[in-house]
This record gives C-alpha cells, structure tokens and sequence, in this order.
C-alpha cells in the first residue's frame, strides 16, 4: 500500500486561549533604506503566539509577510534595518558551558546577563529580543524558535552533507558529542518520514527531490525541540501532491510537539489547511487579525474580502465568474496616504481614508480589523 | 499524401505523439538513455474550446505544449491541425519553411513574465516584432495595431515606448498576451501563464482570458499545476502522469467523478481555503515522488503510487480507453473502482 489515508477527518482542535504567549510581538517596524529613499517593509507590526496555536500569516508578495518574520529573529538583511517595536519571548535558559563554546573558546567576553526589564507594560518572564544582548539572540534562534525558509536548494549548503547541517544546530545548542549528535540527526530524519535515514544522513542536498529537502529543512529546524516553528511559505515551491505531503507533517508533528506554527503563505488553502488563527497583511501592516474559521466566514476588511472572492475554489467556480481586487499592490514609493489599500477599496470615502491611516478596531472575541467602516459599529 | 481526417468540431489533434529527450555521456555525446517526456499522447482540441492540462511537475505537460507548437521536434506522431478552409494539415511532418504560415495561428504565452520579454525592447517593439517578421501589416501601421492590441488586453496606449522594466508582473503578462494575439492566432497554449502572479491579480488575467477567448473565438491549450484554475477555465480536462495521459473528460465530470486512482489523488491534496471543508475532509496523501521519465515504471506508470494496484498493473500496459462518451482512462480498474469526487472529498 502506497497510499495513506488519513481517515479521521479531525475536528476542529480545542485550543488552550490562557495559554502563555512564545512571541509576543509589538509594533515592531522594518526599514529598506535605499539609496532612492526609505522603503517601510514592516509598519508596525503586532501579533502574538501562544503555546501550541499555528498562526498563519498571509498576504500578497511585497506585503511584508517575510520581513516580518525575519525581523522576529533578527534575521533581515542589510539595507534592511529594524527600526522599532519589541519582540517578547521567554527567557531562554542559558547554559554557560554551550554559551561559552559558541563564543568560541578563546573569546574573552563575559556570559551574558537577562536585561533588566524597567517598562511596566513588559510581560511576565520575557525578555524583548530586540534589546537584549546578542549571546540571548543566539541562545532563542535556532532552538527555541526556528525557522523553515521557502527555497530548500537555497537554504541549504550545498557543501555540507545534510546530516552534518542538522548535527550542527544540535552541537551549537547542546553540549553533546559529535556521534551523538549525528545519531540525533538520522533520528529527526526518520521523524520527517525520509526513507533509509542512515543513507540520507551522508546525502548531498542535490542528490535529493525539494519534498526530501523540505523534509530535510524541518528536520533541521526540529533538532531542538522548538517551541516555535516559523515556517516561511514552506510549500510555495512544490507541486500539490508534495504540498500535502508536507502539510500533513507539520500538522503531526505539531500534535506530537505541541509546537506553535507560524506560517507564512499567499495561498489562502494552506492557512485553511493548518492554522488556528489567521494575520492578514497589506503593505507592511496587519489589517485583519483573527479565529480563523472567523475571518473566513466573516470577513471584515474589504482586502480580506477581495482576496477570498478571487480564488478559485474547486467545486465553487462553475459558471461563477472571479472577481479580482482592482488594480495592484502599489509600489513601496507610491504608498497612498491614510489607509494604503484605499485605491483598490470598493468601500474607500474621500475624506476619511486618504486622510488618516485606519484605527485598529477588536471587537469582543478579539477579531482585529483596521478599518474606518466598522467604526459606526461601536 | 494523403489528407488525414478529423472531426470537424476539432482543430487540433496529435495522435501517438512522443517526445524523447536522448541523454549522453562523454566527449563524443554517445547515448546512454533517453528520457522519455512525452509518450503516446492522444489528445484532441475543439474549436473555441478550453483544454486545460494538469498534472505534477515533471509529468511532461509542458513538453506537451512546446511540442504542438513544435517548439520542440516529435520523435514520432502526428499533430493536425485544421486550417481556415477546413483542410487538414499534420504539422510534426512538415519542415520549417512549410511550417512558417501556421506558426501565426498558434501562439504561445510563458509562464514567466519577468524573463518573457526583452528587457531592451519597449513595448512597440516587443508586440509590433512578430507582425514585422510576419509581414502581415505595413510597417506604417504597426503602431496603430499595437495600440489597437495593448487596448484590448487593457493596457493604456501610453505605455507603447516604455521598457518592461516598468511594469509589475501583471501588466506584464498583459504584454504577453497582447503579443500572442498580434497575429490573430486560432490556438494559444498558455503555459502556466498566471501562476508567477500574485493571487489578487491572478483573478484579472484569468477573467481577460475568458473575455478574450469570447471576443476572438480563441481555443486555449491552458497547462497548469493548479486544478482549481483549470476548473475556472477548462471546458475539458487532461490529466498527465510521467508523460502518459491517464484521464481526460469534460471538466465537470472528471471532478465530480474521477475514473483514475491518480486524479482522485490529485483533487484530494487540493488545499481549500474553506475551514470546515479542511475539517470533514478526509484526504489522500500520496506517497513518494513522480516516476523517473528515464526509467518508467513496467506497467502502469502510477502503479508504484497507487493504493488499488495489483498484479495485473505490473505486467500489462493499461490503454487509455474511452469508457464512456468523451471519457477516457488508462486504468484497468475504472470500472470496478469507487473513486471519490469533488463532493466526496469534502471540497464542494
């Protein structure tokens, strides 16, 4: 039998909502800046994870969606520069033995030390990675939060064996041997479902299909037991079979972890497929932020609306004709004033949305959309 | 020669077209293999009609539409078409010069409109080269058409001495339409030609298409990773596996009710963006990778993959046969096997 059936439909997933946030991301802000002048990538941005919710963020290309993710962990090239906000995660423990040997053994600098939090508005027990030293940084990137990009041919080294890639996140983390870690990373292979792990764990990543260097990319990010996932459009770049493939992985191994997903993706069926709740994002800003079953059913800024009438939906199209969002995303220089996604709005007044940007509104299941129309509501 | 026949609802048929790409080693390019991307393939496209051609990447589909346009030479088969008169030509026989009048009826659109258009060439030139080359309009007229065209596609008649450079992917494909049609072409193969485009924008091309398509009386060769966009645009449906065709049938009827393992397969992985469909849903995920082209599996192709396979599909070749009007199927099994559909899935 080839095939696999995964024959419980299962329901929806009961979610612990007191559970403790793993980020806590506030109003955090990216720049470009070009020579033509300044890009915002990311104009404040605010959204939080709490443990073992699948958050999907989407969004169209040069949205922001990526940059922000990236500004999470630090992780945005230059000219690229975080200009703002705060990235909250818990406080990691720091092991002066592993610390001391990814400074290097020589290295003369002192273990570092958890900031001393002064702002009242700070969360219990979390320390804001933007402010905190960069021995903190490294301690939370790559274990406690760890990223899956969208291109595995490019993420991956094309030099190194894929088991020593893997083995190399556990030994800067861990203070464990070398077999060890090489037996760790033909057991995180099997965990992927890659067939004859002991082989594939000498294996080049040419010598293996996008699927198995997808699989590959999870299993790195998987090698310290993280507590949360940022998956970076982790299926654009395969066809739908693989797609599903990979989506039913992080779906287990979520399940098994108990990890928090944040995905990233413009395709609004794999949010469908995995998330819990669901960031939607124009132009460097969330514009609409909720349950996801919610905002499907009940979507409240026109973005959401149009984006959701401009897929097809298999079965829903017949004789139905798409209706497109007007127009296209503006360039990053051609931002309109007040609200960015006015010119393609159906619903945008003169006089109201070209003056000021729209106020964020929530109601009481905390379903954020920012936009003038809901205002009247209050 | 003798004119080959077809029926006069169609204008394009191949019958056994294959493709082989031959692999070689060494400095004298000795053949060691050959890959075999297309095999076989019996397909028919009706007037004014959409085909759309699904299937995973690697399973020939584009070699498919590069070879009808003979973008590609067949290794063997034949490609009819059927001319204005009505008279029957088969393109895989002809040589270049002879074939030089028929490549004005059948036009392609690429994937990529980054890459597609000369980033040295305005938009005059880029349009306007293929009535220059084709002599079909004076060259004091050019312009006038290539406005006429950048209307008709939607674009302002401005942007005529502008430089790709400075138009998102949209517009873009824009261009890339116009240029195909520049020649009035009868068939246009578009070969995922909306799936470099952001959702939001994907919609207004699919829908200038259609639009199109009404207009001029285009047939469409529509390739696509995509089934929910064939669905949208396809009056009939072709699915491919390892260069074989396994599935073909109206489009309604191949979703509701898919006669092969692979199709069922295929609807199945579709992510829907519909929250309480995702719930119900219960899926099929398919095993493995997309069979080697150098080293076809014996037997059925998909065999290796499929959850009904049997002993029968190891040795014997499964025809593709038509089991009822205008379905055809290369499975053995089609008729004993229950295969789920669209509502069956959850999707609908």
């Amino acid at each position: 039998m080839q095939q696999t059936r995964t024959s419980e439909p299962t329901g929806r997933r009961v979610l612990d909502t007191d559970a403790p946030y793993v980020l806590d991301v506030r109003d955090v802000r990216t720049e470009f800046q070009l020579e033509d002048g300044v890009v915002g990538a990311v104009e404040g941005v605010t959204l939080q994870v709490r443990r073992g919710e699948t958050l999907a963020v989407v969004g169209e290309s040069g949205c922001g969606k990526s940059v922000m993710a990236r500004s999470i962990l630090q992780l945005v090239d230059r000219p690229g520069k975080i200009v703002g906000g705060q990235v909250w995660v818990p406080v990691p423990p720091i092991d002066p033995e592993t610390a001391k040997r990814r400074r290097g053994l020589f290295s003369r600098k002192k273990a570092p030390t958890i900031p001393v939090v002064t702002d009242p508005d700070a969360p219990e027990g979390m320390v804001d990675l933007l402010a905190s030293d960069p021995e903190i940084l490294r301690a939370v990137r790559g274990k406690r939060i760890s990223m899956v990009f969208q291109e595995p041919m490019t993420s991956l080294s094309a030099v190194h064996k894929v088991g020593d890639q893997i083995a190399e996140t556990i030994l800067l983390h861990e203070p464990v041997t070398t077999e060890d870690a090489r037996k760790r990373a033909i057991e995180l292979l099997r965990r992927v479902g890659i067939a004859a792990p002991e082989k594939r764990v000498d294996a080049y990543p040419f010598e293996l299909s996008g699927g198995m260097r997808q699989r590959v990319m999870i299993a790195m990010a998987l090698a310290c037991d993280p507590e949360l996932l940022i998956a970076d459009e982790p299926t654009t770049a395969l066809d739908v079979t693989t797609q599903a493939q990979i989506l039913e992985l992080l779906k287990s191994l979520r399940d098994e972890t108990g990890m928090a997903i944040m995905i990233i993706t413009h395709d609004l069926g794999v949010a469908a497929q995995l998330a819990d709740s669901i960031a939607v994002m124009y132009l460097g800003n969330v514009v609409e932020y909720g349950d996801l079953a919610e905002v499907f059913r009940h979507p409240k800024h026109p973005y959401t609306r149009a984006l959701l009438a401009s897929v097809p939906k298999l079965g829903q199209s017949r004789g139905r004709r798409l209706e497109p969002v007007r127009g296209m995303v503006p360039h990053p220089f051609a931002r309109p004033s007040g609200c960015t996604f006015r010119d393609r709005c159906d619903f945008a007044q003169i006089g109201r949305c070209d003056v000021a940007p729209p106020p964020l509104l929530r109601d009481d299941d905390g379903h954020e959309v920012r936009c003038v129309l809901y205002e009247e509501e209050r | 020669m003798k004119e080959p026949t077809m029926r006069p609802d169609v204008i394009l048929e191949t019958r056994k077209l294959s493709k082989e790409f031959p692999i070689t080693t060494g400095a004298w390019g000795k053949q060691v293999g050959e890959v075999k991307a297309v095999t076989d393939v019996d397909l028919q496209i009706k007037q004014g009609q959409t085909v759309g051609l699904v299937g995973e990447s690697g399973c020939g589909k584009s070699t498919l539409g590069r070879t009808i346009l003979r973008a590609y030479e067949p290794t063997s088969g034949q490609i009819l078409f059927r001319e204005t008169d009505g008279s029957v030509v088969d393109l895989a026989g002809l040589s270049e010069k002879q074939l030089k009048p028929y490549r004005r009826s059948i036009r392609m659109v690429f994937q990529d409109p980054f890459s597609s258009l000369n980033p040295r060439m305005t938009l005059a030139d880029i349009i306007g080269e293929p009535l220059r080359v084709n002599t079909v309009v004076p060259e004091a007229a050019i312009e006038g058409k290539v406005v006429e065209l950048l209307t008709k596609v939607g674009l302002r008649p401005e942007y005529l001495h502008r430089y790709p450079n400075a138009f998102s992917g949209g517009e873009r494909q824009r261009v890339g339409l116009a240029r195909a049609l520049a020649l009035d072409p009868r068939l246009v193969v578009a070969d995922e030609a909306v799936s470099a485009l952001d959702v939001s924008v994907r919609a207004q091309i699919l829908n200038l298409m259609k639009d199109l398509q009404e207009e001029e009386d285009l047939t469409y060769l529509f390739i696509s990773h995509d089934l929910g966009m064939v669905e949208y645009m396809a009056d009939e449906v072709v699915v491919m596996y390892v260069g074989h065709i396994v599935e073909s049938g109206p489009t309604e009827e191949l979703y509701d009710r898919p006669l092969h393992p692979y199709t069922e397969a295929l609807l199945s992985a579709v992510p829907n963006p519909d929250p309480s469909a995702a719930d119900r849903r219960e899926r099929i995920v398919l095993k493995g990778e997309v069979a080697d082209p150098t080293n076809v599996p014996s037997g059925c192709p998909f065999r290796t993959r499929c959850a009904y396979a049997q002993d029968k599909c190891t040795s014997d070749v499964p025809e593709l046969r038509e089991v009822s009007s205008g379905r055809r199927v290369a499975c053995h099994f089609a008729e004993e096997l229950d295969l789920r559909g669209l509502s069956e899935l959850g999707a609908a």
